[in-house]
């Protein structure tokens, strides 16, 4: 018998960052939210390092506003794949003082997640970050470097920044600076969930249509729950959703759909005239809200 | 799915940023919000038709001064293969983004207004796609409706250009010439009525007809070692892998080879992705390899083919690109980034600046950013490499400055 090995240029690139990785810095985190793309890189960082385990630590920057799904789909994951998760709280960030939750209409524990970000990339001393952002996703992640330096303050210098040629990748830092990392940089989203479905990459059940208790605002589906400000006359009604994107409860609109599986999403997004983060509360803030954000060190 | 990735030069005034909103829009690419968006910030701006510029130009700098400053990766798909474009601005200050926009790319769209023909913008965006070796070139003659679709205009812009590819250092680049009109989307997509003499391809259609490969050409098998994977785990407790990419050429179990720069010869026992194993890889393959002996092999060393060894020296002749606001001297150290491995090295002499435009050298001591010239450069170690025209991936390499880390240039290995 002669296989022959056919490649992916998108699966390869990613592992090849990956190694990159391990080799360059050496203490490397994978930030994971529970979201497909983060999900995506773990199954990544298992193909670079197959027969070995993944030789880093995943981190949950956890607002305490999650999807409960999301949650249990994550210590699923970690305790199978025998990882090492570490959570930190926004929680503690504002019970601390550090950070002042947001209030109103809009309030959202989104941007609060740079300060406990930060605060745990100095306690455990991580220089770098590796993080599932994609170029397609957004007008400044289209500018972003895959080896992104951040100063000590975590801030993101975006007319400076590294030029990257070929596959060669600078990832030489000063003490306390430190590098977000960005595998699937080139993916889009539909490359994403077709890599999904080909390597039939279980990921929560919020991603597949569901009943659930939402209200419109804005011409967005929001999520009941406590921990979604609320007006009185926005009611609640019960629908046929499911999400595109997860970010926290607060940050994220359902889509109505009634794709339940894999295939079904696939042939859905293909066939979408709206963007994934056209779901996205916390990019419509401003035209610039992301570059702000990234600005201070959010990922 | 396959990937095609183009690079694009130019200004505004080019019509590049229309040329790629008409491809995005004639593809159905650009989703309800984002044209909403740029909708809102064209009539916000006062503009009468859509500003398609706003959709890739990411920074608030950028859109403030209306220019693009960086490299933008606007990404679009069809029903057969995806695209990545990497959008660069064309002025002779951002000949560095043109190089690092060009590095990647398998395909260079040049962009040349009908009215103004063949112009010193081009000749440079030409030569940087010789001197990178950019397989496939695209001249894209935009604005024909301002032309009258002329034929007569076409021509003659399609001769000038054919005078420069004479000059051209890289004979086997592939030069198409296509008419257009991005504004009304003549060519790009859809064939027009408007200039039946044109036989040929759309740009979409020349574009879709390209099978995407690897950027860097084939030539001999070259495996840089990324790491070593030894999972100390009871199953495979003698497992000893090199994992790294694999570049210009198939490798398969049984080839004998020679690890660099120690020259130790072994044998290929194993091709492992994930948890597969195969008989062969190809070129482009993110891969682990066993070897028959136990011998040391760490980061930065090179597996080759016994019979396919790369030059070792540690005195090297290149061409550069400088990228750095600080000037490159003569007899400063930087740190040399070729493949995977690092190797301090000292700036011997440089000889002279390359004009872009084709004019040729003049005599330098001294490269600023944006410069290209040659330059003479000394190793504390011997490199493996090829020469980039014999082999791109083993024969460009980055300078980092020691002193602030950042990536001051990239060198071309003659």
């Amino acid at each position: 018998m002669s296989s022959v090995l056919k490649t992916n240029a998108l699966e390869s690139e990613a592992i090849y960052i990956f190694r990159e990785v391990i080799s360059q810095f050496e203490k490397p985190v994978l930030l994971f939210s529970g979201g497909k793309d983060s999900i995506t890189l773990v199954r990544l960082a298992q193909k670079a390092f197959f027969p070995a385990k993944i030789p880093f630590p995943l981190l949950h920057v956890d607002t305490g506003h999650n999807f409960p799904e999301t949650i249990a789909f994550r210590d699923k994951l970690v305790e199978e794949l025998g990882l090492e998760l570490i959570v930190r709280n926004v929680q503690d960030a504002i019970d601390e003082g550090k950070v002042v939750e947001e209030t109103g209409k809009y309030s959202s524990r989104n941007s609060l997640q740079t300060t406990t970000l930060l605060d745990a990339i100095e306690e455990f001393k991580f220089d770098a970050c590796i993080g599932g952002a994609r170029r397609d996703e957004e007008k400044a992640r289209a500018k972003e470097r895959i080896f992104s330096v951040r100063d000590d303050f975590g801030q993101w210098d975006e007319k400076n920044q590294r030029p990257e040629l070929f596959d060669l990748l600078n990832g030489k830092i000063e003490n306390g600076q430190n590098v977000r990392v960005f595998p699937i940089s080139n993916w889009t989203e539909l490359d994403v969930w077709s890599y999904i479905e080909q390597e039939q990459i279980e990921i929560p059940s919020i991603y597949f249509s569901h009943k659930r208790k939402v209200f419109i605002r804005d011409g967005m589906i929001w999520s009941h729950s406590p921990f979604v400000y609320q007006d009185e006359d926005e009611e609640i009604e019960e629908r046929i959703v499911r999400f595109r994107t997860v970010g926290d409860m607060s940050c994220t609109a359902a889509v109505d759909s009634y794709a339940a599986t894999i295939s079904e999403v696939v042939g859905e997004i293909r066939a979408s005239t709206i963007s994934e983060r056209g779901a996205r509360i916390d990019d419509k803030r401003s035209e610039a809200a992301m570059e702000k954000r990234k600005q201070q060190g959010y990922f | 799915m396959e990937v095609l990735k183009i690079a694009t030069a130019g200004s505004v005034d080019d019509g590049k940023s229309t040329l790629i909103g008409r491809l995005l829009y004639d593809t159905q690419s650009l989703t309800t919000d984002k044209l909403e968006a740029i909708e809102k910030s064209s009539k916000q701006k006062g503009y009468d038709y859509l500003d398609f510029s706003l959709a890739t130009d990411g920074l608030v700098a950028e859109r403030e001064q209306g220019i693009t400053i960086d490299v933008a990766h606007i990404y679009f798909s069809t029903a057969k293969k995806s695209y990545i474009i990497a959008d660069t601005p064309g002025h002779v200050e951002y000949t560095r983004n043109m190089v690092t926009g060009a590095s990647t790319s398998q395909v260079s769209i040049i962009l040349i207004d009908a009215r103004k023909g063949v112009i010193e913008q081009t000749y440079r965006h030409f030569f940087i796609n010789n001197l990178l070796r950019v397989k496939e070139v695209i001249v894209a003659v935009n604005k024909m409706d301002l032309v009258d679709y002329s034929e007569e205009v076409f021509n003659k812009i399609k001769a000038d250009f054919e005078a420069l590819n004479a000059k051209s250092t890289f004979k086997e680049q592939v030069v198409s010439y296509i008419p257009l009109s991005a504004l009304t989307g003549d060519n790009v997509v859809e064939k027009t009525e408007a200039m039946p003499w044109y036989k040929g391809q759309t740009i979409l259609e020349h574009l879709e007809a390209l099978e995407p490969t690897d950027v860097y050409e084939k030539g001999q098998a070259r495996f840089p070692v990324q790491t070593v994977i030894r999972p100390k785990t009871e199953q495979y407790h003698d497992f000893r892998g090199y994992a790294g990419k694999l570049y210009g050429n198939n490798i398969k179990v049984g080839d004998a080879v020679t690890v660099l720069p120690s020259l130790t010869q072994s044998k290929v026992t194993n091709i492992h992705f994930f948890d597969k194993q195969y008989d062969e890889a190809v070129a482009g393959s993110s891969i682990t390899i066993e070897l028959e002996n136990d011998i040391n092999v760490t980061r930065g060393d090179m597996i080759v083919k016994s019979d396919e060894l790369p030059q070792i020296e540690k005195d090297i002749t290149t061409t550069v690109c400088w990228m750095d606001s600080k000037k490159l001297v003569g007899g400063t150290k930087y740190l040399i980034q070729h493949n995977t491995n690092r190797v301090l090295a000292k700036v011997d002499s440089i000889k002279n600046v390359i004009a872009t435009d084709y004019s040729g050298t003049t005599p330098a001591s001294q490269l600023a950013i944006n410069e290209i010239g040659e330059v003479t450069i000394k190793l504390s170690k011997p490199l493996y490499f090829d020469a980039y025209d014999k082999n791109k991936s083993n024969g460009a390499f980055i300078l980092i400055d020691p002193s602030t880390n950042t990536t001051a240039g990239v060198g071309f290995i003659k």
